[in-house]
């Protein structure tokens, strides 16, 4: 992949990362050696089975877990040689992450939500840029509401400006529209695709849905905790074509099993 | 449903120990406090049993002066003995001398016992008690013979530092005050110990010496009836030949007497103690309700299914209320175990006092176990009761919502009923305040206990501005942090509110006493301002009288030049008991008293009565009034003056030479000097303390020790009466930690939340220990402000004695601090265990 001279530099990466639950016979290889650079200024979809290791590779790059072995680089950091609280600190300032739901805390306005890593942090927010990333997520209105007070959309656009507030080298988001319908689906992925176009930012998102791996310019294939396949600038048949092939494959091994 | 029950108790054992710790603390304190006041009757009991013979000839009236210091002087004679002893139903005759107002020295010269506990001096027979027993028994050595031989307690040979053999210093209370004699033994009653005591055992030519002057004479006789003879015939026997003055009563009844007047003395420590424990129990009480409030809460959902599942209304709230049963249940068996232990770290820190309780005598009866479990299980149900009615009033719906959270009934109505509550406290505090019938401080009372039980109720809503405060200050201080914890601490006013009141209370109890106790002391100071008119004043450490040769030593010391002396005895006035002062001439050129009515100089038989004591009495000037002292012989007096009642003299003052003439002994009670014009005050003092020292009873204050050495007093009774309501305190932390580590559980994808996102562990505790922080200082503030506002009142109640209104604002401030410290501690152990959540099984957490 180095001699891939037009990709630019990785945002994150992944060097042989194995993580595994248990030991003996009853060990789970969540992730089996997976190998994988997040291309910086470009939004990237992971795909694959349920149980196929994605969130665990979310959260093992997002300095949320511990690999069993293999290392993790973050805007060139190898975490491994991080303690608790400089991962906390990395996450604060280098990651953005966005959860399936419940992302934002309920006693905080949407506003507060959104600054508050950069609150914890201690740093002043780059009002300017504050200001684009409200302005894309379209909320301005609603910026003094608690989360309660806000749909399921608007709540996860809320958490993908809180991710982005700190410009961070990368920011993760782990089924961000697994909870929502399809209209504030596409609200919050042409944010994020925006995000990615128009502020050069960096974005992972794992996804089941091939509509949404749609909006991206990468999707990488996981299975079994490997990666198995990606496609580049993908189109929506493309990308199902190839779920359903690698469908087939498991089912072909659980059947041989 | 019932295995169920137990099943969820299992499965929440922390929050089980943390609930149950409130009972347990509280029955702890409830059975500890009944063991020990128990053991302390049972105590006293036992002695005065066993050192009580069958029957006792004594003075008539003895019964009646049984708390006063005086010293009869009507004595019996051998030959009433011997008569006595002759009659059929006597069996032996023992002459009894009995001493008052001795006191025992150590070997270094210093005061032994002379605290709490009296000095019991008295001659050695061989007379057995009511039981056919001796009433003492030697621990060591031999009885006294001769005059000059004694026989102390272990405690006191043990405290004077003397072996057998050694020369004991005494100190007596007549005439030449030094004595000695020699120890030849110890002893202790045959009941156990002396409860404190100090007892002074000589033989009965040494008593007499000592007592009677050398007379062969005795105060009492001890009867022990022959066999087949019962009590009341052998009083019935005595009573013929007992000479006119005297009376003869039977053991028991004098036993009953014995046991009235300690038992008024250790009702008071008993009641006492019991207020505490009471206090203790509710704040424990407001635990419980809060700790299930908030785990029917947390369980709504498993509620609504059991309910949607098919459970009626009524098996949900009694399983709730079983769940409570069987928690108070060990929680009150455990509390009734370490009550036990408690019992005994009172006994320990009362003989510290002087009050010596047999160890022995601190057993589990079965009453105190059976009331620690009535209440312990009792306060639990009743404050499991409403929650466990909310529990049992989930809609079965509610399994299938995703907000967890049972609806709230309003605000609005809670705040309706505390403001009328409020009101109707005020009312009572008015008709206190302006006067009404009854004692004004019984009013302002009843308006206390409804506006801290109102307040405890509706705490959320007069809580908010507090809570609004500590968030916009911790999130000044504190940045986000703060913000997000002072969010938490509002999140649920009413969990808040309720997890406050506990400590509200404990501090509203210790505000108000503050502000009682520092106006007491302020008034102390305006009294003896405006009373201690002498330059010097002596008197002894327990008030007790003294020997005149400590006056006659101190007006030996140059530069003073006058001390007036002053005799405090009591006296039987139409069967009720009156404090009688005899003051000498000098009185009248140091103190003048408040006079109301005729003139403070008195002539002949004529005496000074206070305003109070005339009300009583219809005494006007001129009035008959008759005095009968315990010697039996009474003065007719003449009232010449009625006073506005001060310190300074009792309620009926009179012209020193009339006690002796009354029969009293010759004793001083207070000695005032003054010093020779242009004397040097300091100088003068020091020589007045030289002067006294050899008599360690006796102090000399100049006017600033003398208000000094009350507000001590005070003191000591303010610190001790904090020291009690430290517990409800400690338990008011307990429930701060439960609350605490209840939300903690409860937000638990929330702290995984903040985490994920760059939330470090530092200032996640931090969160929780501000939170906690804003929980304690709305207690605090609460609990003060009404304090302050009650015991302001109380205090304007009680105008008559406490003149001055002194606030104690250091206290308050220091009060302020220990809540932050209190709200510190209570988030140990939640914080920790908040900032070990695993990150990511946290944010998995449904
Ligand atoms: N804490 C854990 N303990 C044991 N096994 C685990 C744990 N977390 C995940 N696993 C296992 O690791 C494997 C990968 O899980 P992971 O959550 O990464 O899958 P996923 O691809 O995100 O699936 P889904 O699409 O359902 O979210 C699964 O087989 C899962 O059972
Ligand atoms: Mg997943």
């Amino acid at each position: 992949m180095t001699s891939e001279t037009s990709s630019p530099a990785p945002a994150a990466r992944a060097i042989d990362l194995r993580k595994t639950y248990g030991s003996g016979d009853s060990a789970v290889h969540a992730l089996a050696g997976v190998t994988l650079d997040l291309e910086a200024g470009r939004f990237t979809a992971i795909m694959g089975p349920s149980g196929s290791g994605k969130s665990t590779l979310m959260h093992c790059m997002a300095a949320l877990d511990t690999p069993s072995s293999g290392a993790v680089e973050v805007g060139g950091t190898d975490l491994g040689r991080l303690k608790d609280k400089d991962l906390t600190a990395l996450r604060r300032e280098r990651i953005g992450f966005v959860f399936q739901a419940f992302n934002l805390i309920p006693t905080l306005t949407a506003s507060e939500n959104i600054l508050l890593p950069l609150n914890l942090a201690g740093h002043k927010p780059d009002q300017e840029w504050l200001d684009t990333v409200i302005e894309a997520v379209g909320l301005r209105d609603r910026l003094g509401h608690r989360p309660t007070e806000l749909s399921g959309g608007q709540q996860q656009r809320v958490a993908c400006a809180r991710a982005l507030a700190s410009k961070p080298s990368i920011v993760f988001a782990d089924e961000p529209t697994g909870n929502l319908d399809s209209t504030s689906g596409a609200e919050v992925l042409s944010f994020l695709r925006r995000s990615v176009d128009d502020f050069g930012q960096t974005v992972v998102m794992v996804t089941h849905d091939a509509v949404a791996a749609s909006y991206c310019d990468r999707v990488v294939f996981l299975a079994d905790g490997l990666v198995v396949d990606e496609i580049r600038n993908p189109k929506r048949e493309q990308i199902l074509e190839h779920m359903t092939r690698l469908q087939d494959l498991a089912a072909a091994r659980t059947t041989q099993a | 449903m019932l295995k169920l029950t137990l099943r969820n108790l299992l499965a929440r054992k922390v929050r089980l120990v943390m609930s149950g710790l409130a009972i347990v603390l509280g029955v702890a304190f409830l059975s500890g406090v009944l063991v020990f006041s128990n053991g302390l009757s049972s105590t006293f009991d036992s002695i005065i049993y066993s050192s009580t013979p069958d029957g006792v000839v004594r003075a008539e009236q003895t019964a009646s002066f049984e708390a006063g210091p005086t010293q009869t002087t009507q004595t019996l004679s051998p030959e009433v003995v011997a008569e006595l002893e002759e009659l059929p139903e006597v069996a032996r005759a023992d002459g009894d001398v009995v001493g008052i107002g001795m006191s025992l020295l150590a070997s270094d010269g210093t005061l032994v016992g002379g605290t709490g506990a009296p000095t019991l001096a008295f001659n050695h027979t061989d007379g057995p008690n009511m039981a056919g027993e001796p009433p003492m028994l030697l621990s060591s050595g031999r009885w006294p013979a001769a005059a000059d031989e004694i026989v102390l307690d272990d405690a006191a040979a043990d405290n004077g530092d003397y072996d057998l053999g050694d020369e004991v210093k005494l100190l007596a209370p007549f005439g030449d005050s030094e004595r000695t004699a020699t120890l030849v033994g110890t002893a202790e009653f045959n009941g156990g110990g002396t409860a404190g005591a100090t007892l002074l055992v000589f033989s009965t030519e040494g008593a007499q010496d000592l007592f009677l002057d050398g007379a062969d004479a005795f105060h009492q006789v001890s009867l022990t009836a022959a066999d087949g003879v019962t009590q009341e015939q052998l009083a019935e026997a005595a009573d013929t030949v007992a000479p006119s003055g005297f009376e003869a009563v039977t053991g028991d009844q004098v036993a009953e007497e014995s046991q009235d007047a300690v038992g008024q003395f250790l009702d008071v420590i008993s009641t006492f103690l019991l207020v505490f424990a009471i206090i203790a129990v509710i704040v424990g009480g407001f635990i419980i309700v809060n700790t299930f409030t908030i785990l029917v809460a947390q369980r709504s959902r498993e509620l609504a299914l059991l309910r949607a599942l098919g459970a009626s209304r009524r098996q949900v709230t009694q399983s709730v209320l079983l769940e409570a049963v069987v928690m108070s249940a060990v929680a009150a068996t455990v509390g009734i175990g370490l009550g036990w232990l408690l019992a005994r770290g009172l006994a320990a820190l009362f003989r510290a006092v002087g009050l010596d309780i047999a160890s022995d005598a601190l057993t589990l009866d079965a009453g105190s176990v059976i009331i620690s479990y009535v209440v312990g299980v009792g306060v639990t149900l009743v404050a499991a009761f409403l929650p466990a009615r909310r529990a049992g009033k989930v809609a079965p719906v509610a399994a299938m919502r995703a907000d967890s959270a049972p609806a709230r009934d309003s605000l609005r109505r809670r705040t309706i009923i505390g403001g009328v509550l409020i009101a109707v406290g005020i009312v009572f505090a008015v008709i206190g305040i302006t006067g009404g019938p009854g004692p004004d401080s019984l009013w302002v009372g009843i308006a206390a206990g409804i506006w801290i039980l109102t307040a405890a109720a509706i705490s959320s809503v007069i809580g908010r501005p507090v809570l609004v405060l500590c968030r916009g200050l911790f999130g000044r201080l504190f940045g986000t942090t703060g913000r997000l914890a002072g969010e938490n601490a509002l999140r649920d006013p009413r969990r808040t509110g309720a997890t406050a009141s506990a400590l509200m209370i404990g501090l509203a109890l210790v505000s108000t006493i503050g502000v009682l106790a520092t106006s007491l002391n302020a008034s102390v100071d305006d009294v003896v301002d405006e009373e201690f008119t002498s330059d010097f004043l002596v008197q002894s450490t327990n008030f007790l009288p003294f020997s005149t040769s400590v006056g006659d030593d101190l007006e030996a010391v140059d530069g003073v030049a006058t001390v007036s002396r002053q005799q405090w005895t009591g006296a039987q006035v139409d069967d009720s008991t009156v404090f009688v002062t005899g003051n000498d001439a000098a009185f009248d050129d140091i103190y003048e008293l408040d006079m109301v009515e005729g003139r403070q100089q008195l002539q002949g038989n004529q005496a000074l009565v206070t305003t109070g004591f005339a009300d009583d009495h219809d005494l006007e000037v001129g009035s008959p009034l008759t005095l009968t002292f315990l010697a039996g012989k009474s003065l007719d007096l003449e009232v010449a003056g009625i006073f506005e009642g001060s310190e300074t003299t009792g309620d009926v003052s009179l012209p020193l030479d009339l006690l002796a003439d009354a029969g009293v002994p010759r004793q001083d009670t207070s000695l005032s000097i003054m010093l020779e014009p242009g004397a040097d005050a300091v100088a003068v003092g020091n020589a007045l303390d030289e002067a006294a020292e050899a008599t360690p009873i006796v102090a000399v204050y100049d006017k600033q020790e003398f208000a000094e050495s009350i507000r001590d007093q005070i003191n000591q009774l303010l610190y001790m009466i904090y020291g009690l309501l430290a517990l409800a305190i400690v338990i008011a932390v307990i429930g701060i930690v439960n609350t605490l580590g209840l939300s903690v559980i409860e937000r638990t994808r929330e702290i995984g939340l903040l985490r994920a996102i760059g939330m470090s562990r530092t200032r996640l505790r931090r969160m929780i220990t501000l939170e906690s922080v804003a929980i304690a200082v709305l207690g605090a503030v609460l609990g003060m402000v009404i304090g302050v506002i009650i015991g302001v009142l109380l205090r304007q109640a009680l105008k008559d004695d406490l003149t001055s209104l002194g606030l104690p604002l250091g206290q308050l401030l220091v009060f302020l601090v220990i809540a932050v410290v209190v709200g510190v501690l209570a988030a140990i152990l939640p914080a920790i265990r908040a900032s070990r959540l695993n990150v990511l099984e946290a944010i998995a957490t449904e």
